[in-house]
């Protein structure tokens, strides 16, 4: 069951349209094909689930754009938010 | 495509016909609400300040006090002030008649003899105002003479990707019409600034806005030693599934649509050229539509993931959210629904042509939310605590 959508092609993140449980499917559209992965937290309803793995201090996209950089390595189908995502300039690059 | 409004003398056009009842210092206020008790149908301004700010804070005051008094949407104001505050009659006077020639009126505690006479007096000159408000009739008028403010509110992440890109393809419909629209909350570009710089329609329009955008960032550092991207997004855009202020950014710029910026105005500044602009202005909410309003836009088109309802005092405020839970549960204060464009039973294209014919329907009269439940916050940025 489609229970989510990337909003653009390069983005590295999917969101959920339902809230999804730890351990259950997700699966959203890719061009015309259907990709399910397993969700490894549990995801409030438009929230965001990792669809590729990001190392610690890479680029997140959303909209195709960086919305901010892995605080942490997110692996595939964690939920993406505060405790892993910021874009909050670090104090080593001032 | 045409709308149903009031033409004003000063070539302003109105979706509303207001009588404004608005205190010259917040130490007027007795005597000004209990002109509004009196007399049916009077719109009130909340005045926070009026005494006891710098130079700049007072410029600023009275640039957004006279723009809002200037709108199209105001017939004419009645001003009670005290008599020993810092902005004194002249300086409202001046201020309004710089922008318009619609009838202004003006009166003191300290002039009339007190309160009971200052009602007495305002009574009188409020009624007779009413009287001439009245007689003014609706008109055809085109919808390139309307101009639509864009603001975002208690966003979560269904207004990037619902209502924001809904309320963009209004925002195209309406520029293609000849009409104006405008982009503002210059700290929820941050993040964003990017892809603005580049939907200048000159380079030097594109770069303005850039430079406006990260001009903004440095100084909110400057000022408090924070990075605005430490307070902005909220608690409830986090929970909404916003995570940073450059994801909470790249969805609220879809409101502008796809058409390219005519330009940049600043803080205050009337909007006196057509097309798709850049008003470099807080995000505060309430300041926000506060500042739209005192630019001329006559209706503030709203999107709300969480739910707000705010409102203006003169200007028509519609509530639009991409979150259909939050439309049903808080749908005493919101208007429209673009969770469709989610689901896809309808496109954000369909659906931004309905915006359309709404905002037309509002213009014609229709009341939104806001207004029947009295939403009409002020709220005025200030670089000082009072002096």
């Amino acid at each position: 069951m489609i229970n989510s959508f990337i909003v653009h092609p390069n983005d590295t993140v999917a969101v959920v349209n339902k809230s999804i449980s730890k351990g259950e499917n997700v699966t959203y559209i890719f061009g015309d094909k259907e990709i399910t992965i397993k969700a490894m937290d549990d995801i409030p309803t438009y929230h965001k689930i990792a669809i590729k793995v990001v190392k610690k201090n890479n680029d997140v996209l959303k909209y195709g754009e960086v919305i901010g950089y892995a605080t942490a390595d997110i692996e595939l189908g964690a939920h993406v938010h505060t405790k892993n995502l910021s874009d909050v300039v670090r104090m080593e690059e001032v | 495509m045409k709308f149903n409004g009031y033409k004003r003398q000063d070539g302003h056009v109105g979706v509303r016909n207001h009588v404004v009842v608005m205190p010259g210092v917040l130490c007027s206020e007795v005597a000004t609400k209990k002109i509004v008790d009196k007399v049916e149908g009077l719109t009130y301004i909340y005045n926070p300040n009026g005494c006891v700010q710098n130079h700049k804070d007072t410029a600023v005051t009275l640039d957004i006090l006279s723009g809002m008094i200037a709108n199209g949407n105001v017939y004419g104001a009645l001003i009670v002030g005290l008599g020993c505050e810092t902005t004194q009659k002249n300086d409202y006077i001046n201020a309004i008649k710089a922008k318009t020639n619609k009838p202004i009126f003006y009166i003191s505690i300290q002039e009339e003899g007190g309160i009971q006479k200052t009602v007495e007096a305002g009574v009188k000159i409020v009624e007779s105002m009413k009287k001439e408000a009245n007689k003014c009739v609706r008109e055809e008028i085109d919808l390139s003479e309307l101009i639509l403010g864009l603001e975002c509110g208690g966003s979560d992440s269904t207004s990037g990707f619902s209502a924001n890109t809904v309320l963009g393809n209004t925002s195209d419909r309406i520029i293609d019409f000849g009409g104006t629209t405008v982009l503002s909350e210059t700290s929820e570009a941050i993040g964003a600034e990017h892809i603005l710089r580049f939907r200048g329609k000159t380079p030097e329009i594109g770069q303005r806005i850039y430079e406006a955008i990260l001009k903004w960032e440095k100084d909110r550092y400057e000022e408090s030693g924070e990075d605005v991207r430490t307070n902005n997004p909220t608690p409830g855009n986090k929970e909404g599934g916003l995570t940073t202020l450059s994801e909470k950014s790249l969805g609220c710029i879809h409101k502008s649509g796809t058409r390219p910026f005519d330009g940049l105005y600043e803080y205050g500044q009337i909007i006196d050229k057509k097309g798709l602009f850049f008003l470099n202005a807080t995000a505060y909410d309430v300041a926000n539509v506060t500042a739209l309003a005192a630019s001329g836009a006559q209706i503030v088109a709203f999107t709300t993931g969480r739910g707000n309802p705010v409102g203006n005092p003169i200007v028509p405020v519609v509530k639009i959210t991409g979150n259909h839970e939050t439309f049903a549960r808080l749908n005493d204060f919101i208007d429209i629904d673009t969770s469709d464009s989610i689901t896809g039973v309808k496109s954000f294209e369909e659906i931004g042509g309905e915006l359309l014919d709404y905002v037309i329907s509002v213009c014609n009269g229709e009341t939104v939310k806001a207004e029947d439940n009295g939403a009409s916050e002020v709220a005025i940025n200030q670089n000082s605590s009072f002096v």
